[in-house]
């Protein structure tokens, strides 16, 4: 069993030298997929949360519809849609770029939802403010309405930055040069698929094992935060 | 059967390090009624809870109706009773708590037939009788469908009461049954309590209703600091204390 | 326009074929998923100490990582301890191993958010442990895990189109097919994004249907 268990991982450590650049530049393409992707759909999600509260009908109708397909399509057949289908109209997207925009495009419909509700606290929060007498402006955005959009907002979002980075795995299957792909083609050159694919795993779990913590942690202060306010 | 219905002997009960009850006896016979009063935190609920071994004293016995209470007795050695073994003894025992805690997702019928279906094996049909005859006895025939979000905090004890009584018990347990009551719906749950008292039940009550308490028990207890101060019959213990320590909580109790 | 109808009709019925195998794809990995994770979270309820951490760490590992790796793993390295897999029993076993983690901590939560005076409640009436969980405590937790689950189920519709890389022949995987032999790119892909569309939008509705009635119950 011990014995097993050197053996399996002696692979590595012979391997080493070949797999490591190849991987830590694929963690690399990872981590910035995720970030263009997080970033592209906090815009678009803030555009599409504001749009969805329009009083113009038809920049409702159009955000409200946006935000229910991208929650009903997968990701996956997004970045189909972008990086193959596209093609025949003449649209070509290098894969990097695609997986980026069709992570970010799919992942917006989530955020504008919770943008949506963190808007809503800010107008509850200014009805309150109306009532707390005395306060400036300032005084009540920064004491009022911003903790309680941040308490909203900000467990969410964390999360979706662990869904994010977990999902730019799909992006392989189009070909982006990025951790799952890298494992796979390594696994398919050394015919060895278990430790390369627990490789990956492994690193992954390292990237949002820490961020899963940290939401946690945050989730648990807000709670916290919100027994004193309504605790007697 | 002879010999008293319920014997609390020596009970202990320790949360860790707190000792919240620190030897207590007590011997109740049928149809009597026994009132706790005592300060808030004094062990009061603990010792209610101990009785039906919702709690596992740390010490001490239980007797209901001369059988071994929660534990099994062997060449002299004690031990835990089975969920099971448990489970049937608890049948004989109802208890009525504070927070009421009816079943949300059934009806008021439902909350009260559930537990003879599923403990006693009874039909449904048979479970609906008799928890349409319990709902007439606490005056609340009239909301059997309501569930129980729909019902007012006087309501909703009423029919913890009806789905306790519903168990045939040997002895009831009331834990501050109207302490979470508006002040105007006290009136409705005492008075369903009081008629419980006239049928001659036996029943363990604790509560802060000093009044209440003079008029419907024949003993009364006063716990201080998990230890039996002073006890004896309503009239001696509530209308002339001896200790201290009880004169200034009735004191107290008066004042509110 | 008979042109289109013609493709619609050949393009359309791999897909439909395809759809069938991502719902059964998705029914039984739904299925592994919720009685696995009621199974731990009621385990943890019993809070025995190496089991408790070994759940965890399960939980921790399965929802730290992408389900594709899980996928991948199963499919692929499986065989490399002798035991052979075809795509579908690896895809229901990826996902479903997937959501249990995910509805480990749901139904944990659920059951948590239940007030502890309930199970004395059934307990006083004489009920057994056992007797206060089934009549008592689980049909309450269904009541409050009914929207979380529904959007896993949601969720793990839209994870299905990754077990077309392991060549399970589900709605991504035939979308894949006719690309290759058809050239008709895009209509294809919008297609499949369509198909998919179609089959979560009455799901949506109904979790929001269930939501809409929770708020009405507080
Ligand atoms: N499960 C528990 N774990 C730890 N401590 C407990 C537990 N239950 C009760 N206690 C403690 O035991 C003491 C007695 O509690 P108990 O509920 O019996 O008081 P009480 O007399 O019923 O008070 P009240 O009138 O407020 O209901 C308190 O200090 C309480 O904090
Ligand atoms: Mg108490």
């Amino acid at each position: 069993m011990i014995e097993d268990l050197k053996g399996f991982l002696s692979v590595y450590a012979e391997n080493w030298h070949d797999w490591g650049p190849q991987i830590y530049e694929a963690i690399w393409v990872t981590i910035q997929l995720t970030i263009a992707s997080f970033s592209l759909a906090v815009v678009l999600g803030l555009l599409l949360a504001v749009g969805k509260l329009s009083n113009i009908g038809l920049v409702r109708g159009f955000c409200t519809a946006y935000i229910e397909i991208a929650r009903g399509v997968p990701a996956l057949a997004v970045l189909f849609l972008l990086y193959f289908g596209l093609v025949p109209l003449g649209i070509v997207f290098d894969a990097f770029t695609a997986g980026a925009i069709g992570l970010g495009m799919s992942a917006a419909g989530y955020i504008a939802e919770v943008f949506r509700a963190g808007i809503q606290a800010i107008h509850k929060g200014q009805r309150e403010a109306a009532l707390a007498v005395g306060m400036t402006p300032m005084m009540t955005f920064r004491h009022i309405i911003l903790p309680q959009a941040i308490r909203i907002i900000l467990p969410p979002m964390l999360n979706m930055v662990i869904l994010l980075l977990k999902d730019t795995s799909i992006c392989s299957l189009i070909s982006t040069d990025e951790l799952m792909l890298r494992a796979k083609d390594l696994a398919m050159m050394s015919f060895l698929p278990m430790h390369l694919f627990l490789l990956a795993g492994a690193i992954y779990f390292c990237l949002s094992w820490p961020l899963s913590l940290i939401t946690r942690k945050i989730e648990n202060l807000m709670q916290r935060g919100r027994r004193q306010t309504f605790g007697g | 059967m002879t010999g008293p219905l319920l014997q609390v002997e020596e009970l202990h009960k320790s949360f860790g390090d707190l000792e919240v009850l620190k030897g207590v006896d007590m011997t109740l016979d049928r149809g009597h009624k026994t009132a706790i009063i005592g300060p808030s935190g004094c062990g009061k609920s603990t010792m209610l809870r101990c009785i039906n071994y919702m709690e596992r004293p740390t010490q001490g016995h239980i007797h209901l109706d001369g059988e071994l209470f929660g534990e099994t007795q062997s060449d002299g050695a004690y031990k835990p009773m089975n969920e099971k073994g448990l489970a049937r003894q608890r049948a004989h025992v109802g208890m009525v708590f504070q927070g009421f805690y009816l079943w949300p997702h059934l009806c008021a019928r439902d909350n009260i037939g559930i537990g003879p279906m599923k403990v006693r094996g009874i039909s449904k049909a048979q479970a609906n009788e008799l928890a349409d005859a319990m709902l007439e006895k606490v005056h609340m025939s009239h909301k059997a469908n309501e569930f129980p979000e729909r019902l007012s905090g006087g309501q909703q004890q009423r029919v913890a009461i009806a789905r306790a009584l519903a168990q045939q018990p040997k002895l009831m347990l009331f834990d501050e049954p109207t302490s979470a009551l508006d002040p105007e719906l006290i009136g409705e749950v005492l008075n369903v309590i009081q008629e419980l008292a006239e049928e001659g039940r036996s029943m363990v009550l604790v509560t802060h209703e000093i009044r209440f308490a003079r008029e419907v028990a024949d003993h009364v207890i006063f716990l201080h600091d998990g230890v039996i101060v002073e006890e004896g019959p309503p009239k001696q213990v509530i209308d002339n204390p001896q200790h201290e320590r009880l004169r200034a909580f009735l004191r107290q109790i008066v004042e509110h | 326009m008979d042109a289109f109808f013609t493709k619609l009709m050949t393009l359309g019925g791999p897909l439909l074929l395809g759809a069938g195998t991502t719902v059964a794809i998705t029914i039984s990995a739904l299925l592994v998923a919720v009685v696995l994770g009621l199974a731990l979270a009621l385990i943890r309820l019993l809070n025995i100490h190496p089991l408790n951490w070994l759940i965890a760490t399960y939980v921790e590992i399965f929802r730290n990582t992408p389900v594709l790796a899980q996928v991948f793993i199963i499919y692929f390295s499986l065989p490399y301890l002798g035991v052979n897999i075809n795509p579908f029993p690896a895809a229901v076993i990826g996902l479903g191993l997937n959501g249990g983690a995910m509805l480990t901590e749901v139904f944990r939560a659920g059951l948590n958010a239940i007030h502890f005076g309930q199970r004395e409640a059934a307990l006083s009436v004489g009920m057994t442990p056992w007797m206060s969980l089934r009549y008592i405590i689980l049909p309450q937790t269904w009541r409050i895990t009914l929207p979380p689950l529904g959007n896993y189920a949601i969720a793990l519709l839209k994870d299905t189109a990754v077990v077309s890389a392991i060549a399970a022949p589900e709605i991504m995987f035939w979308a894949r097919n006719l690309v290759t032999s058809t050239f008709e790119t895009t209509f294809v892909y919008i297609l499949a994004a369509l198909l998919y569309f179609c089959l979560s939008f009455p799901l949506a509705r109904l979790v929001d249907g269930f939501e809409r009635r929770q708020r009405a119950w507080q």
